[in-house]
């Protein structure tokens, strides 16, 4: 009989067990949902064409209209440009130099190089943004006695770099090593056997990684407000402080003129980053090495 | 002849690694280092006073320091209930189902969502909760910042944890199974013990995260320097304080708040590392 209790007692715990797990994995969900719902519900209302093409409007502009009722005039087209044109600096180096790079700790694996190099690459990835920003802050805002585009596609690329040789270099571990035995075999020159044979069949999850690279990137506030600083026109000089859309975001937050235009860029960039992580899981899924 | 030009240039594209990581910390100290001439390495770093008024200039890193643990060390505490179960759930009861890919998929997209949305989420939804429980008089402060980290953490901790407990080899489970066990009784007996040391690296590694997260944190704590006396006041981390005053910031106060950046630097480099190493070993186990 006392045995038959135990024997309850355990198959109790069990079944506590399994729906605590399932009750606190489903109550996970709830943050993203709740997230979503409030950028979408209230910044819906302010998506518009006039809100994705034209600029930030000033902060007595915004008043008048607020104090005449009207909706705050303007958009975020001067973030938007911002935006692209510093993550497209920022990638056009990071992610050549990421490739090669993680293709070079993959060749090299077991060197001391490698491994130095490895190491130093997980301390990157592990570093704040907010450090990135003062880094970058002292390497190029104070040369060149400014804030500038360039100083915040900077930022982007240190943060954008390590992210772009881990999945590299995963990537290329795993490829059979037969593969590049064939192609050496073949007669190919090494070089070409790296970039005609090796690199395009890891293309796939390289591209996954460099799409949740520019993801990662794309939201971060901390490493561009001491370097591109924000701007309220459409710049399109690189030498000149920029606008960025979650710089503009920040910028909304402190300006109590400009608070009804935060949700509207929030859901852009919202939008933007679930997409390409939606993407990104997508591609890994097909392209699977 | 081309073979030797492509090996160069993977040399030369990895050193630059070496170059910014090097480069960071040089010039973290170099900056950092009138602000512990002027006021000695300990002590800067065991003084709570932060007054910027010309002539009596005195800054101290230890109000920021403990803001940072504690609202570190609270989020830890807010995320093992969640982040446990979902690596649970994903790596162990409906390992390998569409569910759990629905649920990973749910937390890979909280990982991916910026963290200034985490603030204005918290700011505008969160806080007015907060203030309606009377937690506290704002609704900001170090429990509403740590909180909303807490969010921002399960889907790493989670994530990689599922991993190790996924790695469990079946032949153990079917053992405990075969004696008998009951399944809570094989993830308490088998599973916990055997993914242990990697369900802890991966905490490590989502402490680090907490520790450098910026935006979100400057948006809910309050911004008050002075060393917390309890868990619903307003006060600052070593990252929100350079978020908020580094932009103004010039002579002294400047190399303060990147002598705290390179403190900031330090403590999350170690933790990473410490969490790195953990996990390599954990995958040769």
């Amino acid at each position: 009989m006392t045995h038959d209790k135990n024997l309850q007692v355990r198959i109790f715990k069990n079944k506590m067990l399994y729906l605590l797990v399932c009750i606190f994995s489903g109550l996970t969900a709830i943050p993203l949902l709740a997230i979503l719902g409030e950028v979408l519900i209230k910044g819906w209302r302010q998506l518009s064409w006039t809100f994705l093409t034209e600029a930030t409007p000033n902060a007595y502009k915004a008043m008048m209209a607020m104090s005449a009722g009207e909706p705050v005039p303007g958009g975020i087209a001067n973030g938007i440009i911002g935006t692209f044109l510093m993550l497209i600096m920022a990638a056009v180096i990071a992610i050549p130099v990421g490739i090669f790079c993680g293709i070079c700790l993959s060749e090299y694996k077991g060197k001391w190089f490698a491994t130095v190099v490895s190491y130093l690459t997980d301390l990157l990835q592990g570093t704040p943004s907010i450090i990135i920003g003062i880094i970058t802050y002292i390497w190029v805002v104070v040369p060149m006695k400014g804030y500038s585009a360039i100083a915040g596609s900077v930022a982007l690329f240190i943060m954008m770099l390590p992210l772009i040789i881990r999945s590299t270099e995963e990537t290329m571990k795993i490829l059979p090593e037969t593969l590049k035995e064939a192609g050496l075999a073949l007669g190919g020159s090494y070089w070409r056997v790296m970039l005609q044979v090796m690199l395009p069949s890891a293309f796939g999850s390289i591209f996954t990684g460099i799409l949740l690279a520019i993801s990662r990137v794309i939201g971060e506030t901390a490493p561009l407000m001491f370097t591109a600083l924000g701007g309220a026109a459409i710049s399109w000089n690189i030498n000149r402080p920029m606008a960025a859309v979650p710089l503009m975001i920040w910028e909304f937050f402190n300006d109590p003129n400009l608070q009804s235009l935060i949700w509207g860029a929030s859901l852009f960039l919202l939008t933007f980053v679930l997409f390409l992580n939606l993407l990104a899981k997508r591609i890994q899924k097909k392209w699977k090495v | 002849m081309q073979d030797k030009i492509f090996r160069t240039i993977l040399i030369l594209s990895a050193i630059i690694i070496p170059i910014i990581g090097g480069g960071i910390i040089y010039s973290l100290t170099e900056d950092a280092s009138s602000a512990f001439e002027e006021f000695g390495f300990w002590n800067f770093i065991f003084s709570d006073d932060w007054n910027y008024t010309p002539g009596k200039e005195s800054y101290g890193a230890l109000p920021f320091i403990t803001g940072t643990l504690l609202t570190t060390f609270l989020a830890l505490i807010f995320c093992i209930p969640f982040s446990l179960p979902v690596a649970l759930f994903v790596g162990e009861y409906f390992r390998g189902t569409k569910i759990a890919t629905a649920l990973s998929t749910v937390t890979d997209l909280l990982a991916g969502i910026p963290s200034i949305i985490y603030g204005l989420w918290g700011f505008y939804a969160l806080r007015p909760i907060f203030m309606e429980l009377e937690i506290s008089p704002q609704g900001s402060g170090i429990l509403t910042a740590a909180f909303v980290l807490a969010i921002m953490i399960v889907p790493y901790a989670a994530s990689l944890s599922s991993e190790f407990i996924k790695m469990v080899p079946s032949e153990l489970k079917e053992g405990a199974y075969a004696m008998g066990a009951t399944r809570a009784e094989v993830i308490r007996r088998v599973v916990f013990p055997m993914a242990g040391s990697g369900v802890f690296s991966a905490y490590i590694l989502a402490i680090g995260r907490a520790l450098g997260e910026t935006m979100t944190v400057t948006m809910l704590i309050g911004n008050t320097n002075q060393v917390p006396d309890s868990l619903t006041t307003t006060g600052n981390t070593m990252a929100s304080i350079i978020a908020n005053q580094f932009g103004e910031a010039d002579g002294l106060k400047l190399s303060s708040l990147i002598a705290i950046g390179l403190i900031l630097f330090l403590i999350t480099a170690i933790i990473n590392m410490i969490g790195k190493i953990l996990i390599r070993r954990a995958q040769h186990v």
